[in-house]
């Protein structure tokens, strides 16, 4: 860390530090115990640790707590370097500042599963250098060699007598120590925390409701507002009469902005009683057509020619030309909604001269821009308090900023401070969804039944165009993550060609837990399956015989087998599947077993998960995320799809866009494969592998090929 | 006015009768632990207790539920000491966390009804109860490990 960077960070944290004493601590979601112990802390050697002379030690926390467990596990990548007592550690949200941008990405945000492996070194580095002050002042007080000490246990101890100064005591003096300029890391052997199952510093506040999201706050004087958005995307406000609902009691201000009519009022009842006695005519725009039928037609289309080449390995059109045997599949998946548990809200206090908000975001630095552009202030005006984040998957990252963008535009227009409440319905017509997409999969053996070659079309809108993100990750018209998980392909097959259609439609688009593996894992591992049963295969050992160049990938791939007891006869009335995806550095693979009855409902029962992440921080929380994913792609594989008919999106609650329920939950089973590589992502790798093992297990169970998603009820 | 008891206290509301009893937990009380998720009961974020049952709060009226016991996450216990509330802090159920009032309050009647609760009692209880981030393996560890809290917890007494 640069001495120039700490010294920016320092004097910040001593600014944070006195307005947090001035009670500006709401939307800041600590535990109470916390909230006044970081305030008074002397210590704060770089942006992201503090330590106080009540010997608490405070970790900032740069990335959005969406349920990944991030505000324990970078904790832990501190307290680990810090000799830290664990008990003593909270965390707190980052404020908006360049010192927490990304480290590569270059601005505040989380996404991409990269936490863990982006922070790995920063935030032990962090730990380590105030370890090193702190010892530096207990040497300067005690007048002896800083190598005669140690810390543990947030402990400094003069190894020879014994002496020993808690953290705290020492707090005050190493303020005045400079920051060492070599931080020396622990070798990995002497790691106490780090590697250790941890219970998370956030479940106490999420067990009594005092867990702050951002539909929670409250700042004073504050209104709700419910808005009335376009109902097809793109769609304006021709005219609106507001009469009636400026007559719902508590109703305060009803106000057009670019997304629509707001009605503002004091609560979110009678804004949404007011919301919905609006007449609004719209012009429906460019989009008033939009329907999934046709879209389905124009994709299938586009499929049957190649686009852009995204790779190609040997001679794939020679390759299939002269196989002994060739197979065509063509697999679809439909436009999904993040729809987290927590409807879309942000709420802003906008002044003169600064412009406050409170939001669960995974993109503060754009939303913060945004913001300032509209508020006509500069973004150093601007705060963003990172409240907890009522599920993210994406969502809550938009390069688009709508949801902040939004409530500053009615913060602005109706001069109070506000907080917009997304309802189910608007949140689930809201956009920004995942892709649709179209895979044709044309596939070879040879004469022994080996694949020879392999060709992918993949067919769906691109969600970096148009974004700031186009100029590094779309290349020559292919947008990365439209191919990802096809392009890299790791069965080793001669001849591979995978290529891209990118039509530009007015449906929003947007990452989606695990982005474009969410299609490519269920097009590719499908298709596998279907390629070795063409060639008279078991999937399984064509899977280890083409991963030869792969240990990883094939150490997983056995190990899920061996845990699931693949190739033994399954219980009675199930039968096995099995899939695997490298995405986000990480390797995963998943076995489903599966029932399907007489009327071609859809069992699963159980799905063992193997992973491989590289170096692991909180065994627990890995294994929760890749819980959580398999429930999450089993919800998609299933259940839900985003469709249009007339412009109009046609689900509008749970009811219509069914989440997986407890009762249809499987049994999971996690094993981690143990590694001393670099950590690599973890929240989305375990979503890809999950809807084709289910597919693959429905097709050993009924010899039906399932090709698109959601399954449904099977045609038996 | 409509008077209320909500955690054992007295409180009044200057909320036009037909308001849903979630907004006047959420935004007239200040009781921000309880969720809104779906507004249809679908999903269960918003449950409390009204006299020892589970409701969902989005679509009760403020006027049925006067004068009747009304308990929420924040009256659960005051200090994390429900046997389900050690549960979910021991196995760690909750990850974004906000579907968990909810979870807890429906499990909470289920425990109350059911000493011993099986996965069949599980399923039938909490199967109104929406995880988007999937806890729902460790939702039934836990509740089966409250049971045994509270089983241990009965003995030592």
């Amino acid at each position: 860390m640069s001495s120039t960077r700490t010294a920016i960070a320092r004097r910040d944290f001593l600014k944070i530090g006195a307005a947090a004493g001035g009670g500006l601590l709401i939307g800041i979601h600590l535990p109470s115990l916390a909230r006044a112990e970081t305030i008074t802390a002397p210590f704060a050697p770089n942006a992201f640790v503090r330590v106080g002379t009540d010997d608490i030690i405070t970790v900032i926390v740069n990335k959005s707590e969406m349920g990944q467990g991030v505000y324990t596990s970078l904790p832990m990548l501190a307290a680990e370097e810090l000799e830290a007592d664990w008990s003593k550690v909270r965390f707190e949200a980052a404020p908006v500042d360049p010192a927490y941008n990304h480290p590569v990405f270059g601005i505040q945000m989380t996404g991409g599963s990269t936490s863990t492996p982006s922070e790995w070194e920063r935030f032990r580095k962090a730990g380590a250098a105030a370890r090193i002050m702190l010892i530096a002042a207990a040497a300067r007080q005690w007048n002896v060699d800083p190598q005669s000490l140690k810390a543990e246990n947030s402990f400094v101890i003069h190894t020879a007598t014994g002496r020993r100064a808690a953290f705290g005591s020492l707090a005050d003096a190493a303020g005045t120590i400079e920051p060492p300029k070599e931080v020396p890391l622990k070798d990995p052997k002497d790691f106490k925390l780090i590697g250790k199952p941890t219970r998370r510093l956030d479940t106490p506040a999420k067990v009594d409701g005092s867990a702050q999201f951002g539909i929670d706050v409250q700042i004073p004087g504050m209104f709700t507002a419910v808005v009335a958005r376009a109902p097809v995307f793109g769609g304006k406000v021709v005219s609106f009469n507001a009469e009636q609902a400026r007559r719902v009691p508590g109703v305060k201000d009803v106000v057009q902005v670019p997304s629509g009519v707001a009605v503002v009022a004091n609560g979110f009842w009678p804004a949404k009683l007011g919301r919905d006695k609006l007449e609004i005519k719209w012009d429906d725009g460019a989009n008033a057509n939009l329907s999934t039928m046709a879209l389905r037609e124009q994709f299938a289309k586009l499929a049957q020619t190649p686009g852009l080449i995204a790779r190609k390995v040997g001679d794939a059109a020679k390759a299939l030309a002269g196989a002994a045997k060739t197979i065509t599949a063509e697999f679809e998946v439909p436009y999904l909604a993040h729809a987290t548990m927590e409807p879309l809200n942000c709420a802003v206090d906008l002044r003169a001269d600064s412009c406050e908000i409170w939001t669960g975001t995974q993109f503060q630095t754009g939303d913060a821009a945004a913001a300032a552009a509209i508020a006509g202030l500069k973004p150093s005006q601007v705060k963003i308090h990172t409240t907890f984040l009522g599920g993210g998957f994406g969502r809550r990252a938009n390069p688009a900023n709508d949801f902040v963008a939004e409530a500053v535009h009615i913060a602005k227009a109706a001069k109070v401070p506000v907080k917009v409440v997304w309802t189910r319905e608007d949140d689930m017509h809201g956009g920004y969804y995942r892709p649709m997409w179209y895979d044709r999969m044309v596939g070879a053996v040879d004469d022994k039944g080996n694949p020879v070659a392999w060709t992918h079309t993949i067919v769906g809108q691109s969600i970096l165009q148009g974004t700031p993100f186009e100029q590094f990750l779309v290349k020559d018209g292919i947008d990365g993550t439209s191919v990802e998980g096809a392009a890299d392909l790791l069965y080793g097959i001669p001849n591979v060609q995978v290529d891209l259609h990118t039509p530009k439609l007015g449906v929003p688009v947007l990452w989606w837990r695990s982005v474009g593996h969410s299609h490519n894992g269920f097009a590719v591992e499908a298709f596998f399956d279907e390629l070795a049963h063409a060639g008279g295969k078991d999937p399984y050992e064509l899977r280890r015989t083409l991963l030869a160049t792969q240990p990883r990938m094939k150490a997983v791939l056995e190990l899920a087998a061996q845990k699931a007891n693949w190739g033994s006869r399954p219980p009675a009335g199930r039968s096995r599947g099995i899939a695997t995806h490298f995405s986000f550095d990480s390797y995963v693979a998943h076995v489903a077993e599966v029932s399907v009855s007489k009327e071609g409902d859809v069992r699963v029962h159980r799905v063992v998960c193997a992973v491989d992440c590289g170096r692991v921080v909180n065994p627990d929380s890995v294994k929760a995320q890749m819980e959580g994913a398999i429930v999450f792609g089993l919800s998609a594989a299933l259940k839900d799809e985003i469709t249009f008919a007339g412009g109009r999106v046609q689900q509008r609650n749970f009811h219509d866009y069914q989440m997986l329920r407890i009762n249809e939950s499987p049994e999971i089973e996690v094993h981690i494969v143990p590694s001393t590589e670099a950590p690599t992502g973890v929240g989305e790798p375990g979503v890809p592998p999950v809807a084709p093992a289910v597919a693959n297990a429905i097709f050993a169970a009924t010899g039906k090929r399932v090709r698109r998603l959601p399954i449904g009820r099977v045609t038996i | 006015m409509i008077n209320l008891k909500v955690n054992g206290k007295q409180v009044t509301a200057d909320v036009d009768p037909a308001t849903p009893l979630l907004w006047v937990l959420r935004d007239a009380l200040g009781l921000t632990g309880t969720k809104y998720g779906c507004g249809m009961a679908q999903c269960g974020a918003c449950t409390v207790h009204l006299n020892g049952e589970a409701i969902r709060s989005c679509v009760k009226r403020v006027s049925d539920a006067a004068g009747k016991e009304i308990t929420t996450i924040e009256g659960l216990s005051p200090d994390l000491s429900h046997p389900l509330q050690k549960a979910w802090i021991e196995i760690d159920v909750p990850q974004c966390g906000y579907c968990q009032s909810g979870q807890i309050m429906s499990a909470a009647v289920l425990l109350a009804e059911k000493a011993k609760p099986t996965d069949t009692d599980i399923d039938e209880a909490m199967s109104g109860n929406i995880c988007r981030c999937g806890t729902y393996p460790r939702i039934r560890r836990a509740i089966h490990r409250a049971a045994e809290l509270k089983a241990a917890g009965r003995r030592a007494e």
